[in-house]
């Protein structure tokens, strides 16, 4: 589906990514982690083409994506940034926006289609009976919904998440990956998500690349990746990995000074 | 104040236009009533009340309408495009480039030579001297930097208001009246040619305006998100300003400096509207052509027979209208309305 091949870029004389390679495979749930400023949210920017590769190049579906249109992307790829929209516009106009890529040259306003496949993705995210709202006056959980609805309305074969769960309580957590992660079974989307906790990573991801310093240090499925010899390594931290009892999937503990202290004292 | 539907506020705007024409064509000093007023242009040509209507009075409406629609449609592309509800038209320099360019061609005595079109043109071609090193000094690899264009346009405007302070200071006491009148802004203009290019110009904007709507709806939530929702920014951009540039350039070429009207119409109407532009590009056209008109009624009117610059009209109602407006608003607890 996304084929990355090579990629070097960065802003300006700053160069954060290099020679990334990343392959993500249709219908996969792919997360990438990584420390802070490791370069994961410039992988996804490279594909939205918001940073333009210095080297290498990035295919979707096999053509470069340098020889596509914005628009055609866009029907293509749906992302659900960390932007928060700061004017007043109820949910409805806000997910109504993510039909603008199939606007047609003299089409000003949108069609009873464009209103039907709104209506349909707030109520598949469950904001259906928000619709009226002001998107300033919603909480931080309902606005990650509306965004993941306004991605939805673009009928995107990809949808980018970057860190959508920053900011929420587990209940949230829990229930936005829970809905991303039926799209992805149900309606077959690919998704490629940003994710800082691991063991979210670790519970909902097919697959993992760990960033680091620019590079991709490991790629795999999450038992692969998720061994405390590579963690500690990029991450400089201590931890320790244990397996989830119910999914039998890695989980990560942070190690504290002071127990690392008093284990070192002790042995 | 509430967000309205379209089918309310399209005919309110529309009313509040009417009558902001009906009432200029009726007001001035040789006082013709309302009633005998359509009596008259039908009557046709002959009557000296048919002269004052169609010659004097006309020409103003009509310019007003242009001008009034032109400025508010330009601010709401600026405001729109720059996501900084603080600029219009006049914030890029572009009118301190029209203000300069008047003042040569006035000091210069060039409006001698050609009475009709030198002021108007040495107008525009002072906007065009300050659009373009704007445009091309900002473009960095393809990229136009809004940030960039915001800070040098104060600057230009700076540099060339101390160039006219410099050739008033220079400059002869009749054509220190010129230069002031021609900067305080005025509706007055004996081409009709003229008056007709700029309403053309300004109708062909408003309609090719709504080509932009969605992409200026998706840019209000930020460049990234509109390259996200599939918008080619960079080309938008380019292509906005040039328009925005294009409407205020033949406005002030022809009227002078009338300030507040793109700053002010488009945020009083973006409080009844929202954010969408496809309701805000027709009502701020229709309201800024009304407040224009009425202004400038008042301005022939208010100390008669002195008529005062409309730009100053424009400056005491408009701005007094939205400070009381946005004080209610805050009075009543809400929030947001506009960018």
């Amino acid at each position: 589906m996304i084929e990355i091949k090579g990629l070097t870029c960065g802003y300006g004389e700053k160069t954060i990514l290099h020679d990334v390679d990343l392959s993500v495979k249709k219908g996969q749930f792919f997360g990438i982690i990584g420390p802070n400023g490791s370069g994961k949210t410039t992988i996804l920017r490279a594909i939205t083409r918001l940073v333009k590769p210095v080297k290498g190049s990035i295919f979707l579906d096999g053509v470069d994506m340098k020889e596509l249109h914005f628009s055609d992307v866009a029907k293509k790829i749906a992302v659900v940034s960390q932007n928060m929209p700061l004017i007043a516009m109820t949910v409805r106009e806000f997910v109504l926006l993510g039909r603008i890529p199939y606007y047609k040259k003299l089409q000003f306003y949108e069609r009873d289609e464009d209103a039907a496949i709104a209506g349909k993705v707030m109520e598949l995210t469950g904001i259906g009976h928000l619709k009226d709202s002001l998107m300033s006056e919603m909480s931080a959980g309902e606005v990650q919904l509306a965004f993941i609805a306004r991605g939805l309305a673009q009928q995107p074969k990809v949808l980018l998440l970057d860190e959508p769960t920053s900011h929420l309580d587990i209940t949230h957590q829990a229930g936005i990956l829970d809905l991303v992660k039926r799209l992805n079974r149900q309606e077959g989307l690919t998704v490629i998500i940003i994710l800082h906790d691991l063991n979210l990573a670790s519970e909902y991801c097919d697959s993992l690349a760990l960033v680091g310093d620019g590079r991709i240090r490991k790629t795999g499925r999450p038992g692969d990746v998720l061994d405390y010899k590579t963690i500690e390594d990029v991450y400089k931290t201590v931890v320790v990995v244990r397996q989830n009892p119910l999914s039998m999937k890695p989980f990560v503990m942070i190690v504290s000074e002071e127990v690392r202290e008093k284990c070192e004292n002790g042995s | 104040m509430n967000r309205r539907p379209m089918r309310f506020l399209l005919p309110v705007a529309c009313l509040f236009l009417a009558a902001a024409a009906v009432t200029a064509m009726a007001s001035g000093s040789a006082g013709i009533p309302l009633k005998r007023i359509f009596m008259i242009i039908l009557e046709g040509k002959g009557t000296p009340e048919y002269g004052i209507l169609m010659d004097i009075r006309l020409p103003r409406v009509v310019l007003g309408f242009a001008v009034g629609g032109a400025l508010s449609l330009a601010g709401v592309m600026l405001q729109g495009m720059f996501r900084n509800p603080l600029v219009e038209p006049y914030t890029l320099g572009i009118s301190g480039g029209g203000a300069l360019g008047a003042a040569l061609c006035i000091v210069f005595k060039l409006h001698y030579l050609l009475p009709i079109t030198a002021l108007p043109a040495s107008g525009f071609l002072g906007s065009c001297l300050v659009v373009v090193p704007l445009y091309f000094l900002n473009m960095r690899q393809n990229v136009l930097r809004m940030q960039g264009i915001l800070l040098t346009g104060v600057m230009t405007s700076f540099i060339s208001s101390s160039l006219v302070f410099l050739i008033l200071a220079i400059s002869k006491t009749d054509e220190l009246h010129s230069i002031v009148f021609w900067i305080m802004g005025s509706l007055e203009e004996p081409s009709w040619m003229l008056i007709l290019i700029v309403a053309a110009i300004a109708l062909a904007c408003l309609l090719l305006s709504y080509f932009f709507a969605p992409v200026l709806n998706a840019l209000s939530l930020g460049e990234e998100e509109a390259v996200h929702l599939g918008i080619d920014t960079e080309r938008a951009k380019k292509q906005l300003f040039l328009m925005a540039s294009l409407l205020t350039g033949i406005s002030v070429s022809l009227t002078g400096i009338i300030g507040f009207v793109g700053l002010i119409v488009p945020h009083f109407v973006r409080m009844m509207t929202g954010y969408d532009h496809r309701r805000l590009f027709i009502i701020s056209f229709l309201t800024g052509a009304g407040f224009l008109i009425f202004c400038d009624t008042l301005a022939r009117t208010a100390l008669s027979p002195i008529e005062l610059p409309v730009g100053v009209i424009t400056g005491i109602l408009g701005g007094s209208v939205f400070i009381y407006v946005l004080t209610r608003r805050h009075m009543s607890g809400r929030s947001g309305g506009s960018l």
